[in-house]
């Protein structure tokens, strides 16, 4: 990696806040992700995770600080000393290089495998049919799940399901990846296939920010390890190291309860 | 205390010894679930005897003199015609409301809000009378600018026939019912659908048509299906506008010139039926098309069947692991 790139961080959050009406969620929050930089966010459920994470493509709108990726204001333009907020033509702009996994899967139930990873690419990058499909045929053959570019999702497992969306989001050739919990809503047995992917994409050089619960899998891909709890970064360092020697009380209290 | 169990007994080996015996029961009879089927069925055979042979008012000759007679028949065309335009009309007014009723705009959501109020809650029949006393109360349409003279005037009675007046009664009506349809069709997508859709830097609209309407379908068609068939019959009402060339007015002036109601009933009901089916079908079809990816249509190459359930084995091993580890760049970004 040359320096000149590693100047600008991929993801760059200042003082970052954001409120549902009075219930304040991320109350500040700085953080910033280094391009090729794995970052496993983990916390108590309603620290504000999940909501971190969707600020970043612009899911939800800010409500205070800055949040910057490669060097893009997100969400909004800035002239001046003005701030305009982005339409919404430009917001889908910014976010078609930042690619999300959730939670849920969210794949397009009428839509077969191979049609839910080419929409994108055919609608927002006016790729041919073609040329989509062949990336589309290659990208499902690194998940391991080209026998089923075919099949219609609701005819998948949940784990094989997640790995299609994970294929969906890198049709988009993303610069960034954001994964919400990708496998809370996986039966035991499943959790493996998906991180097994995230992996292999953590070791070709991906960034990545991870909300997750799977402190094995923070401890050995992670470069960093962010501890939440009420709206704030409480904590951050080595996975190994907040893992095994955490300095915070209140990381100590949430480790003791989910190791 | 845990074991009745305890012991670890060994698993049942279906290889040894074959499928576990399937149990062949005596069926349990319904006696009085059967004798009530043989008695409709005697009811209904009797009663269909009885109108053909014993009802001379039936006047089933007339019914088929009059069936295929051209006066019904282009009633009959009429009739659809006055159902295909209003719905059409009600779809694309409908689904305007149901997008006002859920806009984030107040002035907007309160507009939709009054027009069902309005024409939700007054009778269709008292809408067609005030719609055919249009031209009573505004005499002449005008489209200009306000406070200049640039502009064009019609005047009602002659720009707008009593078979217009007709179609947009009907759809002002039902578009009312439709924006309920289509709103709760919108309504019935995931909130997850449309995230995922735009974190894949998709525009409101490409969400919309590509993603959130095609699933919204599912829930739209079968309650449009009523609908249309309710605005078929709905269209024997129009004679309040008053139109009279639809198909139950016209079968009802041919009757008063025959002093025979009752054959001319049954032909018009006939017609009816016989559109209600088309229609019938034809939602079959739609419905079967929108529900791909659903679990009651596709179950995907990956689902085998298998005869009985109680003999599958449990797979040992998946099908398919996890990727194998690839050398090649995952991400790609070029």
């Amino acid at each position: 990696m040359t320096d000149l790139q590693n100047t600008v961080p991929m993801v760059l959050a200042e003082r970052v806040v954001k409120a549902f009406g009075s219930h304040v969620v991320l109350s500040d929050i700085s953080l910033s992700v280094g391009r090729g930089e794995v970052v496993c966010i983990i916390g108590p459920s309603g620290s504000g995770k999940s909501t971190f994470l969707r600020c970043i493509n612009h899911l939800e709108r800010l409500d205070g600080g800055r949040l910057t990726v490669d060097g893009e204001l997100i969400g909004y333009r800035q002239s001046g000393d003005k701030i305009y907020e982005l339409k919404p033509r430009e917001a889908a702009h910014q976010r078609k290089d930042i690619g999300m996994v959730f939670q849920r899967f969210n794949l397009f139930p009428h839509l077969t495998v191979l049609e839910n990873i080419i929409e994108a690419p055919t609608q927002v990058k006016r790729q041919s049919r073609a040329a989509a499909s062949a990336r589309a045929m290659e990208l499902l053959e690194r998940v391991g799940l080209a026998e089923k570019a075919k099949a219609y999702p609701a005819s998948l497992s949940g784990g094989q399901q997640q790995r299609v969306a994970i294929a969906r989001a890198l049709a988009m050739d993303p610069k960034l990846m954001l994964f919400d919990e990708p496998t809370s809503a996986l039966d035991p047995e499943l959790v493996g296939e998906v991180l097994d992917v995230m992996k292999q994409l953590a070791r070709d050089g991906m960034t990545m920010v991870v909300v997750t619960h799977e402190m094995g899998f923070a401890r050995e891909v992670a470069d960093s390890l962010v501890f939440m709890d009420g709206g704030v970064v409480v904590e951050r360092g080595i996975p190994r190291e907040v893992l095994a020697d955490p300095q915070h009380a209140r990381t100590k209290a949430f480790l003791s309860k989910v190791l | 205390m845990s074991n009745t169990r305890g012991a670890r007994v060994p698993e049942t080996d279906p290889g040894a010894s074959g499928r576990p015996e399937r149990i062949r029961a005596i069926p349990l009879r319904h006696p009085v679930r059967n004798a009530f089927a043989i008695l409709l069925v005697l009811l209904v055979a009797s009663f269909i005897w009885d109108a053909a042979v014993n009802r001379p008012a039936y006047d089933w000759p007339s019914v088929g003199k009059y069936v295929f007679d051209i006066r019904v028949s282009q009633a009959a065309l009429v009739t659809l015609e006055l159902t295909v335009l209003s719905m059409v009309g009600a779809i694309l007014l409908g689904s305007l409301l149901a997008v006002m009723r859920l806009s984030p705009n107040p002035v907007l959501r309160g507009i939709a809000w009054i027009y069902l109020w309005i024409f939700r809650g007054t009778p269709v029949y008292v809408q067609l009378v005030f719609w055919g006393l249009l031209s009573t109360i505004y005499r002449s349409i005008t489209l200009g600018i306000p406070f200049t003279d640039i502009g064009m005037s019609w005047t009602t009675q002659d720009t707008l026939s009593v078979f217009w007046l007709a179609v947009i009664g009907l759809a002002l009506n039902e578009a009312a019912y439709m924006a309920e349809i289509v709103r709760a069709g919108m309504l019935s997508v995931d909130g997850g659908q449309g995230e995922a859709s735009m974190a894949l830097g998709m525009s409101w609209a490409q969400t919309m048509r590509r993603i959130v309407i095609p699933q919204s379908m599912r829930v739209i068609i079968p309650p449009t299906g009523n609908e249309v068939i309710s605005m078929l019959k709905t269209t024997s009402l129009v004679t309040a506008v008053p139109l009279s060339t639809d198909l139950y007015t016209r079968t009802r002036d041919i009757s008063a010139e025959t002093f025979n109601p009752i054959p001319l009933l049954i032909v018009a009901s006939i017609w009816y039926l016989f559109f209600t089916s088309l229609l019938m079908i034809g939602q079959y079809f739609l419905e079967r098309r929108f529900a791909r990816g659903t679990r009651f249509v596709d179950l995907g190459p990956a689902v085998t069947e298998d005869s009985l359930p109680i003999a599958t084995i449990p797979p040992t091993s998946k099908s398919d692991g996890p990727p194998k580890s690839n050398s090649t760049n995952l991400g790609a970004s070029s």
